[in-house]
């Protein structure tokens, strides 16, 4: 007799088992991003208005975007996107560290820094952090060069190489 | 055989005794549930924290028939129509925001008070236990309630502290501990947008709350059987004291039944408590209503200082002095530590702190240290500050290492 209890509550609990896996993957699923907001993951920016050590912020999946056109006294740097001769750092303005804002000073444009309040972190020129518990530079969003706009979302050659030479990390 | 009287009045004592057995569940539960007489008033935060937790909940129902968890109209639903319209709204909010408060002021002499008078130990493990339970779940319900106004602080909260969950950098240890994607996922999208206060909000009203109940009927249960402590540590015999409080010997008896003597006890307590917190209520709202977060949620614009509400500010400074995978560390410690304090006091007396020696000194080196935490969390991150920080957070968990030896040779006083 046990033994057909046995199987009963084996059968009973395996089936459960199961059940319970499947509604947990579906659990986990719900809480996933949804496709319409992984979609709206593109946008395009136009970088020929902007001047010189000029601070431009932009909006990429709900991400502010820094976008600075440096001027010739600023240090140059592998961390910049260079279109016909202009350089301009384009990054997303959120610290790495937890993800505030920092704030750009530009007084002095030989030594631009990007200060964020929240727990004291500094940037240098390109992005790179300085001082404070920030771990890496500010991320360059992917993106891809048409002309003199940007596509942020996509992943063209420059970026590609950026992320091989480890100049940021994928986002 | 159960036996029902036919001719028993509907909804008498008699009819109702006889299908629910309501005098003797009372019996069981209260009329003959034992406390100690000798203890005093830090006694009664328990129940001041059951009537605070009662008192947010219908303070949040009347909040919810109007708040509305859009990211395009909560923070007028909140600021204008709650705040303005809706009769009396402003003193459901009011009242919430200063219970949230308080209520963890609460939690933290409740906490202390267990820890000054040893009553984690010796059979009250679980209550210790269920009790640190209660208080990562209200911490976890805080926070979320914090999101659903969606103003500056909701906002940029919600950014700093989904983040944590990203685990360690990508250079540490070849990126095996680092989950962007986990980050993305808790919130829903990028950045802290529409699905993230919708299953915020649903954790809020719902969710947290229905843990939260539970976890209290557990922290109850597991009184039942060790009672609670009381000012000497003394180890009561309850069977014993019980049978002379039955037979008339009051005097002699140790203990009182909690229906009603210990309540009223408590009452008289609480009555004082809602003195002070209605005072805070009419009179100094202020302090639970961070002015920064009356700025709609902006994903472009970082408040000049972040910082949390004030109960999490020791837990925040012992993250934030680092740097970031050690912060990390610390700040995951410093949420489980107290969980452990059971297991680190490796002395078995039970007895007030003034009377441990070492870890007298332990105790108030501790209460110290979490309020020059709590004060530095507070003050901006600067040359001053930051040091500062790192040396309250090292003693914080310095203090946790030391405890199994301080404890181990300890003499019963
Ligand atoms: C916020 C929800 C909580 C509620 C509603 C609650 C309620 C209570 C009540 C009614 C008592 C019995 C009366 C008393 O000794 O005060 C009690 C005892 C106790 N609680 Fe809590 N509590 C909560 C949170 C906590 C927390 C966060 C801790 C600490 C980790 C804790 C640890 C204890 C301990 C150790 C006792 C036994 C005290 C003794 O034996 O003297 N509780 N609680
Ligand atoms: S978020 Fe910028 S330093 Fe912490």
């Amino acid at each position: 007799m046990s033994n057909r209890r046995d199987f009963m509550g084996m059968a009973l609990g395996g089936f459960a088992a199961l059940g319970g896996l499947g509604a947990l993957y579906a659990a986990k699923r719900s809480w996933d991003p949804l496709p319409s907001v992984k979609s709206a993951g593109f946008t395009t920016i136009d970088l020929a208005s902007a001047k010189e050590n000029e601070l431009v912020v932009e909006k990429w999946r709900g991400k502010p975007i820094f976008i600075l056109k440096q001027p010739a006294s600023t240090p140059k740097s592998d961390r910049e996107i260079v279109i016909n001769g202009a350089r301009y750092l384009v990054q997303i303005a959120l610290c790495t560290h937890l993800g505030c804002i920092p704030a750009f000073d530009g007084k002095n444009p030989e030594k631009q820094r990007f200060k964020c309040a929240c727990h004291g972190g500094e940037y240098d020129s390109a992005g790179r952090q300085t001082f404070g518990p920030p771990p890496r530079p500010m991320d360059i969003p992917p993106f891809k060069i048409k002309g003199t706009s940007l596509v942020l979302g996509e992943e063209g050659p420059e970026y590609k190489k950026m992320l091989a030479d480890g100049l940021t990390t994928k986002v | 055989m159960a036996h029902f009287d036919e001719n028993a009045k509907p909804f008498s004592a008699k009819w109702l005794e006889e299908r629910l057995a309501v005098s003797e569940v009372m019996r069981v539960l209260a009329l003959e549930y034992w406390i100690p007489k000798n203890i005093n008033f830090l006694w009664a935060m328990g129940m001041i924290l059951a009537a605070t937790f009662g008192i947010l909940v219908v303070s949040g129902i009347f909040l919810l028939m109007y708040y509305q968890p859009d990211v395009k109209t909560a923070f007028d639903s909140v600021n204008y129509i709650i705040m303005t319209e809706v009769g009396y709204g402003w003193l459901w909010r009011h009242i919430h925001g200063v219970a949230a408060s308080v209520v963890f002021l609460i939690i933290y002499i409740h906490m202390f008070t267990g820890i000054y008078y040893s009553s984690y130990k010796r059979g009250r493990e679980m209550i210790w236990l269920s009790g640190m339970l209660l208080f990562v779940l209200f911490s976890a319900e805080a926070f979320s309630g914090y999101m659903l106004p969606w103003g500056q602080m909701s906002y940029w909260a919600g950014m700093v502290i989904t983040n944590l969950f990203g685990g360690f950098t990508q250079d540490f240890a070849g990126g095996i501990a680092n989950f962007p994607g986990f980050v993305e996922w808790l919130r829903g999208d990028y950045v802290p947008a529409q699905a993230f206060l919708t299953r915020f909000f649903m954790l809020h009203v719902f969710l947290m709350p229905l843990v939260i109940i539970g976890a209290i009927v557990f922290h109850f249960a597991s009184l039942r059987i060790p009672h609670v402590n009381n000012q000497d540590g003394d180890n009561v015999d309850f069977e014993e004291s019980a049978m002379l409080y039955k037979n008339g010997m009051k005097k002699e008896s140790q203990v009182i039944p909690f229906q009603p003597v210990f309540l009223s006890k408590d009452v008289f307590v609480m009555g004082v408590y809602f003195i002070l917190f209605f005072y805070l209520v009419f009179f100094h709202f202020e302090f639970a209503m961070d002015p920064v977060n009356f700025d709609p949620a902006d994903g472009l614009k970082t408040p000049a200082h972040i910082y949390p509400e004030w109960y999490f500010l020791w837990s925040y400074e012992i993250l934030r002095p680092f740097p970031f995978n050690f912060g990390l560390v610390a700040f995951g410690f410093a949420q489980v530590a107290f969980f452990l304090l059971p297991f680190l006091d490796k002395s078995p007396v039970v007895a007030p702190a003034s009377r441990r020696g070492l870890f007298n000194i332990w105790f108030w080196v501790m209460v110290a240290d979490m309020i020059a935490l709590t004060v530095l969390g507070k003050l901006p991150p600067n040359d001053t500050f930051t040091p500062m920080g790192k040396v309250a957070a090292s003693i914080f968990i310095l203090l946790f290492i030391a405890l199994p030896f301080i404890t181990k040779n300890e003499k019963k006083a």
